[in-house]
């Protein structure tokens, strides 16, 4: 076999001609960018890669990627994704939604693409609002915020997107945010990495219709105590003064400051490797103002993907009856003939 | 049942055709003893069909109304469409069974009764406030009343089943009775028998002590005076098999994408009368047929279309309710211009409405039950048999012209069986698919086509002289593009949303629709080629509406028949079949659809004859409809 090498790849080899039509200032400009940055490093041929999203502001994200992309219906993409991968399984196949599109109107499919870890790769854009009809609350607005459908304040309970992943049994489950390009860049080489469904929330600015929605995380000042970037292997460990630590109290995790109330020894250590998902879980409902809000990989596990064990039934399918012949399966019920 | 040959001497009179019905509680395995007289009928060179018929309920409590599952058979030594308007023998298992089906029963008709479950309880859970067979209210039949249970009881005694396990051979105990009367051989059933039971000794030989004993039964006590036979029918020479119309979906659906190089994707959610090609296609993986069960309607058809998309054929089956969910996906191919193979497995609409019973009242649906002006491609097979031939179109049509495709099945011919003449592989139509490897923009930097751009460009929305676009899959080097729904420039495929864009594109999906008419058979008028009348039928109904047209004709009158296969659009010759004649009929199994899409694209003042009640048409139902055309001399009268 010869190995052909893959042509070295820069960022704007990955941009299409089309026009962008997102607002200025709008956070899907960054991740955009970040996106074909990112690629431009996979080792992966571009023909190979597709982008398929659903309906919403950040679904036009495929008419920008100089790749194979396919725009689809409202909340749809996963299946669209689903079976493409079963037509080609060698594909490396993305799909791009909102929090309307991928936890509202699509919340099913998502649901169902993750607990099948079908090898797709899901990045949800969460700007908390729906952006494309002009300002509703989404389902991850939240509780009290005020919009043209919800005059006197949001009262649906927010969807946290990252519990909902993992208690789909998402094999990898991360987080990023659209004002911290560089780790929005390694969490995509992750997320590339990954065999099986993988979903990624990136908390993204709509400038439009609810601009600053994540000031406490976005602006660099709020950041460091308002945000716990997760690092496998390593205490869970934040703050201005990097003194600021998680501990947990049974079943009930705390903010404890290092030195003064226990020691790095006590903190929490982040494994996402961790079978059980009950910890990945724990941190995922961590929410401002109460807690920092965790960036990072909160889950990285290996199981066989939907792809693989199609292929294996196939296989074996095969290997018991022999390649498929028209000529029995015609036969396959009692025959008389007529002379 | 025509008489052909006196009675007496002989203990056998010969007989045309035979119409007999099993009905039971849906426990008491009706529908495979009817199964099993179909083969042996089929196996003696006999025609056949069949018309299944069970309740929506798994098991509705035992013994009541609702529970009731019947079979019927038809078998005959002439050439036949339909399985019988009217029964020539009624086995019921219990007195629910008889309650529902005795209606059906012709006046003489035999009568098996199974006298052991005619207690005060059984008639109770009926409904009947005297018994039946005891009130004279069944004078006019022929009865056979037997002690079924008694007698199978008796006969398997000497097994080591238990009371109730031997209770659950009684339909074989039954089934003998009926061999025995219209002398049927053994054989085919117990070589069935074996193959489904060899591993349990036990069940297989107390089903087979249980059909001989009802055989032989038959014969000792000399049930009836008289046996009855049915002659070999003649028919063309070959191979065949029975086939029902699912199965005959599956196979023609694997046999086209095996034949055109093409991996099959199957997604589909469970639905009844559909779900049967799902669980045939997901046992044919050592074919390449890839099947998922999708987690709803909506999920199943994004799926089929994200593998067109792919390459792969995109196949989700379903029946009306499905076809609701999957709507805008199939707008979405529709839009983008990928095939998509739809199965429409139509039954009583609307909502859940009659699950497991026949109807064709999904065509508009079809046709219109899209956003925006949404023209797609829609079939109907009209037998079993023909659902293989339809499912070869159905792949061959969205291929070569990217589009969706309907088929429109229902529940009739789904489940109705007929005998088919197995096809030889190598005279299949083999489906030539080309996928683009290369760009295929022609144009300089001078003259951009439609500001395409310069040349060396994969445009995808560039056509070919059907107006098809190319059909470039993701992996192929240099045709990176992008599709979706939104409304697009020709040739280029960019997003726009000028006025005059639309109206084109707008145009050009429906004349490329238009345009498959230019590869589908002409409509063929059977019986007169010009004359009177002229009844016109779709998908389902064609055995039915053949032997009514046919019979009619016996009497003179000038009729002619054509039944559509292709429905959008229709044969090129359409308007030119309809000029030959003054009258129209058009029966349908709904308040009128074909109807109403013939006198807006003909103008022609067709009437309709339908019935919605979740059953076929009976051939009776067709002649009274065309009768009122004629008077005595065959002219026609519509007055
Ligand atoms: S409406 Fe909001 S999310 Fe949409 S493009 Fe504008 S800024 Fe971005």
């Amino acid at each position: 076999m010869t190995v052909t090498a893959l042509p070295t790849l820069k960022p704007a080899d990955f941009a299409s001609d089309q026009e962008i039509r997102w607002c200025p200032g709008c956070g899907d400009y960054s991740i955009l960018a970040q996106t074909r940055k990112a690629l431009s490093t996979v080792p992966f041929p571009k023909e190979k890669m597709v982008f398929i999203s659903g309906i919403g502001c950040s679904s036009r994200f495929p008419y920008y990627m100089n790749t194979y992309g396919f725009h689809t219906i409202h909340g749809r993409a996963p299946t669209f994704a689903t079976g493409l991968k079963l037509a080609q399984p060698d594909l490396m196949v993305w799909v791009v939604t909102g929090d309307g599109d991928g936890l509202s109107i699509g919340g099913n499919h998502l649901i169902h693409a993750l607990r099948r870890n079908i090898d797709i790769k899901i990045l949800l854009f969460n700007n908390e609002i729906y952006g494309l009809t002009k300002g509703q609350y989404s389902p991850t607005s939240r509780l009290g915020t005020r919009t043209k459908t919800s005059p006197g304040g949001s009262i649906d309970a927010p969807i946290r997107a990252l519990s909902l992943a993992l208690a789909a049994e998402a094999t990898f489950v991360a987080r990023t945010m659209d004002l911290d390009p560089a780790h929005t860049a390694s969490t995509l080489q992750r997320v590339a990495a990954h065999k099986g469904s993988a979903f990624v929330e990136i908390y993204q600015n709509c400038k439009i219709f609810n601009d600053g929605v994540f000031n406490y995380v976005t602006d660099k000042a709020l950041r460091s105590d308002n945000a716990l970037y997760l690092v496998h292997g390593k205490p869970m460990v934040f703050g201005k003064d990097n003194n600021k630590g998680i501990r947990l109290n049974g079943l009930d995790p705390e903010v404890v400051t290092i030195g003064k109330d226990c020691a790095l020894d006590d903190i929490m250590v982040h494994d996402e490797t961790a079978a059980n998902p009950t910890m990945a879980y724990l941190l995922s409902r961590f929410a401002y103002p109460d807690f920092p809000e965790v960036f990072g990989v909160l889950r990285n596990v290996s199981e066989p993907t939907y792809d693989e064990l199609m292929a294996k039934q196939m296989a074996d399918s095969l290997a018991k009856k022999g390649k498929g012949d028209l000529r029995k399966l015609f036969r396959n019920d009692d025959l008389w003939t007529v002379e | 049942m025509v008489v052909s040959a006196p009675a007496a001497p002989s203990r056998f009179e010969e007989v045309d055709s035979i119409t007999i019905r099993f009905a039971g509680d849906s426990g008491d395995g009706m529908q495979v003893v009817g199964t099993q007289l179909t083969n042996v009928s089929a196996i003696m060179g006999n025609d056949i069909a069949t018309f299944p018929d069970f309740p929506a309920e798994i098991r509705a409590p035992a013994g009541t109304l609702a529970g009731v599952s019947g079979f019927q058979v038809h078998f005959a030594s002439t050439d036949i469409h339909t399985p019988g308007d009217s029964l020539n023998c009624l086995v019921v298992m219990n007195p629910a069974a008889l309650k529902t089906n005795l209606k059906d029963l012709q006046p003489g008709g035999i009568l098996i009764v199974n006298a052991d479950s005619f207690g005060v309880t059984d008639l109770g859970k009926a409904k009947y406030a005297t018994n039946p067979l005891e009130d004279g209210s069944l004078k006019g039949y022929r009865i056979v009343k037997v002690a079924i249970d008694k007698l199978n009881r008796e006969a398997l005694k000497d097994s080591n089943l238990a009371i109730r396990d031997a209770d659950r051979c009684k339909n074989f105990f039954a089934l003998g009775l009926v061999f025995w009367m219209f002398e049927r051989s053994q054989e085919t059933t117990i070589k069935w028998l074996h193959a489904k039971f060899g591993k349990k000794p036990d069940i297989l030989q107390a089903n087979i002590s249980a059909l001989k004993a009802g055989y032989n039964y038959g014969e000792t006590v000399e049930l009836m005076p008289i046996q009855y036979r049915v002659a070999k029918a003649k028919i063309s020479p070959g191979t065949y098999r029975k086939i029902t119309g699912n199965e005959a979906l599956a196979m023609g659906l694997v046999a086209a994408c095996e034949l055109a190089n093409k991996t099959m994707v199957c997604a589909s959610y469970p639905i009844t009368p559909a779900t049967d090609v799902l669980h045939q296609l997901a046992d044919m993986k050592n074919f390449g047929v890839k099947t998922i069960q999708a987690e709803d309607e909506i999920a199943a058809v994004g799926m089929a279309l994200g593998a067109s998309y792919g390459g792969a054929i995109g196949i989700t089956g379903t029946s009306g309710p499905g076809v609701c969910l999957k709507s805008e996906a199939i707008n979405l191919a529709v839009m983008t211009e990928l095939p998509l193979v739809i199965i429409d497995v139509q039954r009583g609409g609307p909502s859940t409405g009659l699950p497991t019973k026949t109807e064709q009242s999904d065509l508009l649906q079809a046709f219109f039950g899209r956003n925006g002006e949404s023209p797609v491609a829609i079939i109907a097979p009209k037998t079993p048999g023909d659902c293989f031939n339809m499912a070869f179109e159905a792949i061959r049509i969205a291929t070569e012209f990217m589009v969706p495709i309907f088929i429109l099945s229902d529940g009739y011919i789904a489940n109705g069986a007929e005998p088919w003449l197995i096809p030889e592989v190598d005279n299949l139509p083999k489906i030539k698919i080309n996928h683009p490897t290369g760009p295929n923009s022609q144009g300089s930097s001078a003259t951009h086509e439609n500001g395409a751009g310069e040349p060396g460009k994969f445009l995808p929305y560039k056509r070919n002289e059907n107006l098809v676009r190319p059909w470039a899959i993701p992996g192929t080097i240099g045709l990176e593009h992008r599709i979706g729904g939104i409304e697009k420039q020709d040739v280029t495929g960019n997003i726009n949303y000028e006025p005059a864009n639309h109206e084109h594109m707008v145009w050009t999906r429906a004349q490329k629709v238009a345009n498959i008419a230019k590869t589908i058979p002409d409509l063929v008028v059977e019986g007169d080629q010009e004359g009177e009348l002229l009844v016109i039928g779709w998908g389902g109904t064609y055995g039915t509406i053949a032997t009514g047209v046919q019979k009619a004709r016996l009497n003179g009158w000038k009729i002619g028949q054509v039944h559509f296969q292709y429905l959008n659009p229709f044969p090129k010759n359409t308007a030119e079949v309809f000029q030959k004649f003054k009258y129209f009929l058009v029966p349908e199994l709904n308040r009128g659809q074909l109807l109403l899409l013939l006198r807006g694209t003909f103008l022609i003042d067709a009437k309709g004859l339908n019935k919605i009640q979740g059953k076929p048409f009976l051939v009776s139902e067709i002649m009274d409809g065309i009768k009122p055309y004629f008077h005595s001399n065959g002219n026609a009268d519509n007055s």
